[in-house]
Order: C-alpha cells, then sequence, then structure tokens
C-alpha cells in the first residue's frame, strides 16, 4: 500500500525548491491542452511536475499502441481516452492537481467555452488545418489568452533547428517550421519532447516574466 | 507593404486572400496579422490590402 503525501507536504516539497513567490504564480495558472498526443502528453506531464495545478484538457483520441512511441502513455491505457489516461498520469505527479477533461472535437463553437479563463494554451495538434483553426479561432475570440504552438518537430538530430519565437501580439510558436511529412524518420520520442519542452518552457516564461 | 518585414510592391488591387496564395500559403493553415491585428478567416477574401500594410503570415506545419 502506497501512503500519499498530503497536499501541504507535496506543496512544501514544490516550495522549498522554489522562492514561495514563484509557486504562488503557478499554483494560481490555468493553463489550455488541445491535442494530447506528442507534444500535449508532454507538456501536461512537465507542466504538472512544475507546479501547476489547473489544467483543462482535451483530446477526441483514444491511446493507440502506435502512440508509445512518443506519448506519455503506457500499454495498460491502450484503448482508453487520452484524456482519461492523461489524468491518471498526471495524478501520479500530483493527486490534488485540478483537470477538467473534454473528449470532444474541438471547434470554433466550443473552444472559446472550453478554455474560457485560460491564461494561456498550448496548441498541440497534428493536422495543420486543425492547428490554424484552433489558433484562429482563440486569437479572434480570446484576446486575453495567450497561444503556444508547436510546429515542426519531426525526424531526429537538429536539436537546435527547434526554436521558439513571438510572431504575433498573443501567439508563440515552438518549432522548426518543418512539415512531418518532408522528414525521414517521421515522428519520433526525443525531438517530440525537445518541441513539447520548448512549449512548457514557454508556458513558464510567460507566466513568471509576462514574456519569453 | 511588408509582408514577413519584407518589403514588396504588389499589383493592387489585391485582396488578403489573394496575397496568402501569391505568397506559397495554403489558406486553410495559416493566420494573419494586418498591421498588428488578428484578421478573421472568414475576412481574408474582403480584405483589400493597401499599400503601407504590414502583413505577418504564420503558416502550420503537420505533427505533434
Amino acid at each position: 500500500m502506497i501512503m500519499l503525501p498530503e497536499k501541504s507536504e507535496l506543496e512544501g516539497a514544490l516550495c522549498a525548491r522554489y522562492p514561495p513567490e514563484i509557486f504562488a504564480v503557478l499554483k494560481k495558472a490555468k493553463v489550455g491542452i488541445a491535442g494530447l498526443g506528442g507534444l500535449g502528453s508532454n507538456v501536461a506531464m512537465m507542466l504538472a511536475r512544475a507546479g501547476i495545478s489547473d489544467l483543462i484538457i482535451a483530446d477526441l483520441d483514444r491511446v493507440d499502441i502506435s502512440n508509445i512511441n512518443r506519448q506519455n502513455y503506457s500499454l495498460d491505457q491502450i484503448g482508453m481516452e487520452k484524456t482519461e489516461a492523461t489524468e491518471i498520469q498526471l495524478r501520479n505527479i500530483n493527486p490534488y492537481i485540478h483537470i477538467e477533461k473534454h473528449n470532444v472535437r474541438l471547434n470554433p463553437s466550443n473552444i472559446p467555452e472550453i478554455f474560457k479563463g485560460c491564461d494561456i494554451v498550448c496548441e498541440a495538434f497534428d493536422i495543420p488545418s486543425e492547428k490554424a483553426m484552433l489558433i484562429n479561432t482563440l486569437l479572434e475570440r480570446c484576446p486575453d489568452t495567450a497561444v503556444v504552438s508547436g510546429s515542426g518537430m519531426a525526424g531526429f538530430g537538429r536539436s537546435n533547428d527547434i526554436r521558439t519565437e513571438k510572431l504575433f501580439a498573443n501567439l508563440y510558436i515552438c518549432g522548426d517550421g518543418v512539415d512531418m511529412e518532408d522528414v525521414e524518420g517521421g515522428l519520433m520520442s526525443p525531438r517530440v519532447n525537445i518541441c513539447a519542452g520548448h512549449m512548457a518552457n514557454t508556458v513558464m516564461s510567460l507566466l513568471l516574466n509576462g514574456e519569453l | 507593404m511588408k509582408v514577413n518585414g519584407k518589403e514588396l510592391e504588389p499589383i493592387l488591387p489585391m485582396t488578403l486572400k489573394e496575397l496568402i496564395f501569391d505568397a506559397g500559403y495554403r489558406e486553410d493553415r495559416v493566420a494573419v496579422e494586418l498591421n498588428g491585428r488578428i484578421v478573421p478567416r472568414s475576412d481574408y477574401a474582403v480584405v483589400l490590402l493597401k499599400k503601407d500594410d504590414s502583413i505577418e503570415i504564420v503558416g502550420f506545419v503537420g505533427g505533434g
């Protein structure tokens, strides 16, 4: 029988590593993650470990055996809704985290309602037109929410080609800008995680510094 | 006119939709800022560009 730490003990352990004012900002933040594939499932874990405890996660899919090579799921989760599987993974990091799950297809009608009140939304889809739909909807309809998007992370090597740029007033893009169809090897865990790391780190930077 | 930071001399009149295509982007894979403001996608075909406009086009690629 595993004894879970009390909420105060867990928060204390995080506070011991950060100045308390940093923890206070992270604890108050609300972050959305749209898409729980290679980017989103890994971004969610990093944010939860860092002390962000209010997440809205959305994905329509179920965990497939072909996801295991790069997405943050385990074999016993095959067939499970990704929102459900992600919640289990996150609660193993922080059982007290607040998670709002949306097992739906995101569209221009439901996006503003689902991500209402988020400081930042991470765009972690894989299809370019879906990425554009989500980003345009958020920028048009949620002017107080910053968007952090992943665009181009396929293949291996070329670690330093993955970069983060502020492109619009409220839009930050992480990646190398190269389509997965044009890259030998397709999507691979290390490079997908480099991009996910850029995204999660951009979230931290925006929350704590208000800029990159 | 400035497009993604570069000076261009387009032949006017030109719509934003035409510029997106001419610049090599697919309309369903972009977001566009015109003079610092996001342009709703439904307006691409009706926005007429002016000589001193500044336009930023971001194209998104597959994988995630």
